[in-house]
């Protein structure tokens, strides 16, 4: 097939993968988006959703936020917020043009499944094991910090990791808004009509998607075996 | 004065709220001088997005039956599946185009494999939550393997995988607008153009639509469910 060829020797090519805007460049970007609002919705949500899942309140709004987060178009978030007076378009820092609403539209897409799974991660630790605790004369810290926290650990990791996943997809997306990331070499391809392009992009997406969802679940059942529970395959 | 909104059009006195002096966000004249525009990309919408999940749904049932005869297979078709649905839609489209183009089907092709690991996943939970004793009583009253499936588990499973169909239609409404990069994302196309215009009213429109449509199709679903499942209630 001509365009499978042309598509290998788009991506065989040296040229294609080095200097500015190249493949490697977009990558590290992408890599960085990716990173940079993993941290902050795992900063922002993780402390609140396990707080809550602690005290057993605001149940209805932890599990809610995540039917919200799939009915909400990625794109459309995005288009949103490059359209407003802020964040707008405007280049930011390392993270290139849309550079801040794409990270804003990312995180708040993280948000969803990491409160969700924690939340529920902490409210289902069995009823016993806190009254074990409460017993054991442990304050509500220390029956958090020893008993909850290590039980929740293998849901709040799933939960991150679902995270992930939907966080790199929503950062090729921002190229559909003009903004930084991998997704671009994609969306140039295609308004050019350069499919091979379009095609070299989506396998090397699909590839670093694939590495880190592998590496994803390494670290959850890395989790498991701390909290000495069955990982469900 | 009684015939003045017939005839002369008001934007010779003011600028539309959709103009690019005004630009705004919530602006009912774009939905009145664009109704067709709209209802076109709303139907689009709504067509790629059933045709996603009927044959994801088609493609699910076989398959999960498959692997659970076959234990085997299981962990190499959820593996599979999973796989899929780490890609995103905007890298998996255009994997798709050597064999479909730019066409309509490749998006139906690729939302309907984002449905299809959600639904696999449900129907195999759902049958697995079918307790041993049920499926026991039933081959002991002379229930062949295909009618205890049927008359048995498939409706015992039926809650989970509602609960599965519910979460895969509604993420299938709102990936079908990432279709708009090949031409085919209904509401998508209109946020396509209204990011190049920076055109308020159209990006907020569309977003809108696409909630309500997945809110919407999400009541039928709950509604069928209290139809298919008249035990559940009461």
């Amino acid at each position: 097939m001509d365009l499978l060829t042309e598509t290998w020797d788009y991506l065989s090519a040296r040229e294609n993968w080095v200097g500015d805007g190249g493949l490697l460049d977009l990558l590290w970007q992408q890599l960085l988006l990716t990173g940079t609002a993993m941290l902050l919705a795992v900063l922002l949500g993780l402390p609140l959703a396990l707080w809550l899942g602690h005290l057993g309140r605001g149940g209805f709004a932890a599990i809610n936020i995540s039917g919200v987060g799939r009915a909400v178009p990625t794109f459309a978030l995005l288009a949103i917020l490059v359209a407003a007076d802020w964040p707008g378009s405007a280049t930011f820092g390392p993270y290139g043009r849309a550079g801040l609403a794409t990270l804003i539209a990312l995180t708040l897409f993280a948000l969803p499944p990491i409160i969700t799974n924690a939340y529920v991660a902490v409210t289902e630790v069995p009823a016993e094991v806190k009254e074990s605790a409460r017993g054991m004369g442990m304050s509500g810290a220390q029956r958090f910090w020893r008993a909850e926290l290590p039980l929740a650990m293998p849901l709040v990791v799933a939960g991150i990791r679902l995270a992930l996943v939907q966080v790199w997809a929503t950062a090729t997306i921002a190229a559909l808004v003009a903004g930084p990331g991998l997704g671009r070499v994609i969306t140039d391809g295609f308004y050019r009509n350069d499919y091979a392009q379009g095609l070299a992009g989506a396998v090397v997406i699909a590839v670093v998607a694939l590495c880190l969802e592998i590496a994803a679940g390494w670290v959850q059942r890395t989790a498991y075996r701390g909290a000495h529970l069955e990982a469900p395959t | 004065m009684t015939l003045l909104g017939a005839g002369v059009p008001a934007a010779a006195a003011e600028p539309s709220c959709y103009s690019r002096l005004r630009n705004e966000w919530v602006c009912l004249d774009y939905l009145t001088d664009r109704r067709e525009e709209i209802v076109e990309a709303t139907g689009q919408h709504l067509a790629i997005t059933l045709a996603a999940v009927v044959l994801g749904l088609a493609l699910a049932v076989p398959i999960a039956l498959l692997a659970r005869r076959v234990p085997r297979l299981e962990a190499g078709v959820l593996g599979v599946t999973t796989g899929i649905y780490t890609i995103p839609s905007l890298a998996l489209f255009p994997l798709l185009l050597p064999f479909t183009g730019l066409s309509a089907t490749t998006v139906v092709i690729g939302l309907a494999l984002y449905a299809l690991t959600i639904l696999v996943r449900a129907i195999l939970d759902g049958l697995r939550a079918v307790p041993a004793d049920v499926r026991e009583s039933a081959t002991g009253l002379g229930y062949s393997e295909s009618r205890r499936l049927l008359r048995v588990e498939l409706p015992l499973a039926l809650p989970v995988i509602m609960a599965g169909l519910r979460v895969a239609t509604v993420s299938t409404v709102a990936l079908t607008t990432v279709g708009a990069l090949v031409s085919y994302g209904g509401l998508g196309n209109l946020l396509v153009t209204g990011v190049a215009e920076s055109f308020r009213a159209q990006i907020l429109t569309a977003s809108v639509l696409c909630v309500v449509l997945a809110v919407a199709l999400d009541g039928v679903l709950v509604l069928a469910q209290r139809a298919l499942t008249p035990w559940t209630r009461g």
